[in-house]
């Protein structure tokens, strides 16, 4: 009797994570820009003179990146989320990696979920010391000199995080640590794709370092697709 | 036997004393108008200390070698005064020496801490942080804007803490992270600790000076040679201790007035 139930489960759920993986396939999509208006910081070199290993790395100095514009007003370094909505998704077991790399973070401003596990790599000839500054969730700086093995580790709480090197001041960059699978962040020309999204309602909500958050309410039926944009205003200061 | 150690102990001490009281050792290039003063007092000081250690041993041997042979039943005796004044000699012996070295040094440390700069002196406000030095120049208004260390973002470049889009003041400040300064004319520094103790040297500068924190100090200087220099930290601070450095950058006026026209762009 057991020898047949256990086939016939797995044939059950086979089919059940077909059909629901087709759906999500299948679903509406949303899209669109971030844009700003008005006048941004001016992004200004960095000098790592001190650290000849990674100036070198650089044939030009690096600008800082708490605002990065691209052609047409476009606003880069934008996290474009479901924040309202959507169900909780698990974690996929694939590491988000963040690296350090000519004592600059890479990605600037990294996406992952609630209890993804995260991969923190060291490609310098220098140690650096990693310090995420969270506010919710457990706070922790671990240094790691050259040629260290990654640093893995998560987060049990969404929570946008900036993330600061103790040894070289300059070195900024920034985790979102995000409920859903649902998440972009907008490229060189501010643009972004919420791709599968069952039918429903959503919040759509833009989140950039400097400039704060925007949400909007946007509604999927069927596999439409949507366009959404952003406006951010700018600061010169 | 004790003759023979006595003798010995005098060559020791002739032999060790010798390159104290000479030091012939490589100075560093000497780039600042006030650096042969400090010279001058480390070399005074390595030949009265070489001096006093040889006096000293000198005196040792010449017991050893007077009083090793005790004939059987000879008396020990005593200095006049006993142990009483052989520590107010050694008190005072000590005093003089250390007050001395003082009052030789006092002019080359008043020539950089106590005497006012002279009006056209540039301003450099140079700040310490775990583990990295930031400078700053006031800009074509003279006027350094004021800290708000609530303000600091280092992402975003604000080592400082300036707030310009409230204090008029911080608009045209320039902040660097390698100090550039005008050979032949006074310098100004002005040392601002962000977080722990760090200190400042330059070695051909001949300055050597802790930042300490809650406490803005001020020394002044004049450089005399173009070239570059390394300032380090020399006050452990720190995991990046060993890694906290910066470059100082003497130029002749013309390249410094490009090298600020420059960096001002940047801000």
């Amino acid at each position: 009797m057991r020898a047949k139930v256990i086939p016939i489960t797995a044939a059950v759920t086979l089919i059940f994570a077909v059909g629901l993986l087709h759906a999500r396939a299948g679903g509406g999509t949303v899209s669109g820009k971030v844009t700003y208006e008005g006048t941004p910081a001016k992004p200004k070199p960095i000098d790592m003179s001190k650290e000849p290993s990674c100036a070198k790395q650089h044939a030009t100095p690096i600008t800082t990146e708490t605002v990065v514009t691209g052609p047409n007003n476009s606003l880069e370094n934008v996290v474009v989320y479901i924040s309202a909505g959507a169900p909780d998704d698990s974690a996929p077991s694939q590491p988000a990696k963040f690296e350090q790399k000519g004592c600059q973070y890479l990605p600037h401003v990294l996406a992952f979920q609630v209890n993804q596990p995260l991969e923190v790599v060291n490609d310098d000839q220098t140690s650096h010391n990693i310090h995420p500054l969270p506010k919710v969730n457990r706070e922790w700086n671990k240094s790691q000199p050259s040629g260290s093995p990654a640093i893995v580790d998560k987060y049990d709480k969404p929570e946008f995080i900036p993330v600061k090197c103790n040894v070289h001041p300059w070195m900024h960059g920034n985790f979102a640590v995000l409920k859903n699978s649902h998440y972009a962040v907008s490229g060189e020309d501010g643009g972004f794709k919420l791709p599968n999204l069952p039918p429903g309602k959503y919040t759509v909500t833009a989140w950039h370092e400097s400039y704060g958050e925007q949400s909007q309410e946007v509604t999927i039926a069927g596999s439409e697709a949507k366009t959404v944009n952003f406006l951010f205003k700018a600061k010169p200061y | 036997m004790g003759k023979l150690f006595g003798v010995v102990l005098a060559v020791i001490a002739l032999v060790s004393a010798y390159p104290i009281v000479m030091h012939h050792y490589v100075q560093p290039v000497d780039i600042s108008t006030h650096g042969h003063a400090i010279d001058e007092q480390l070399s005074d000081t390595m030949a009265e200390a070489g001096l006093s250690f040889l006096g000293a041993q000198l005196l040792l041997a010449f017991f050893v070698f007077k009083f090793s042979n005790r004939k059987p039943g000879a008396k020990i005796s005593q200095l006049p005064g006993g142990a009483k004044l052989v520590v107010a000699a050694a008190f005072i012996l000590v005093g003089t020496e250390i007050l001395a070295l003082g009052v030789l040094g006092q002019k080359a440390w008043a020539e950089v801490y106590f005497t006012s700069p002279k009006p056209d002196a540039v301003q450099v406000q140079a700040q310490a942080g775990q583990f990295a030095f930031y400078f700053r120049y006031p800009g074509i208004d003279g006027k350094f804007g004021p800290l708000h260390p609530d303000k600091i973002d280092e992402g975003n470049a604000n080592y400082f803490g300036l707030d310009p889009a409230n204090d008029v003041e911080s608009r045209d400040d320039v902040v660097t992270g390698e100090m550039a300064i005008p050979v032949n004319r006074e310098v100004q520094l002005l040392m601002h600790a962000k977080d722990v103790s760090h200190s400042f040297y330059v070695r051909e500068l001949r300055i050597q000076q802790d930042f300490v924190p809650g406490l803005d100090l001020s020394l002044h200087f004049t450089a005399t040679k173009v070239g570059k220099y390394e300032i380090v930290c020399t006050q452990l601070c720190g995991l990046g201790h060993y890694n906290m450095k910066a470059y100082l950058n003497v130029l002749s006026q013309d390249d410094f007035d490009k090298w600020m026209k420059e960096k001002a762009s940047q801000q």
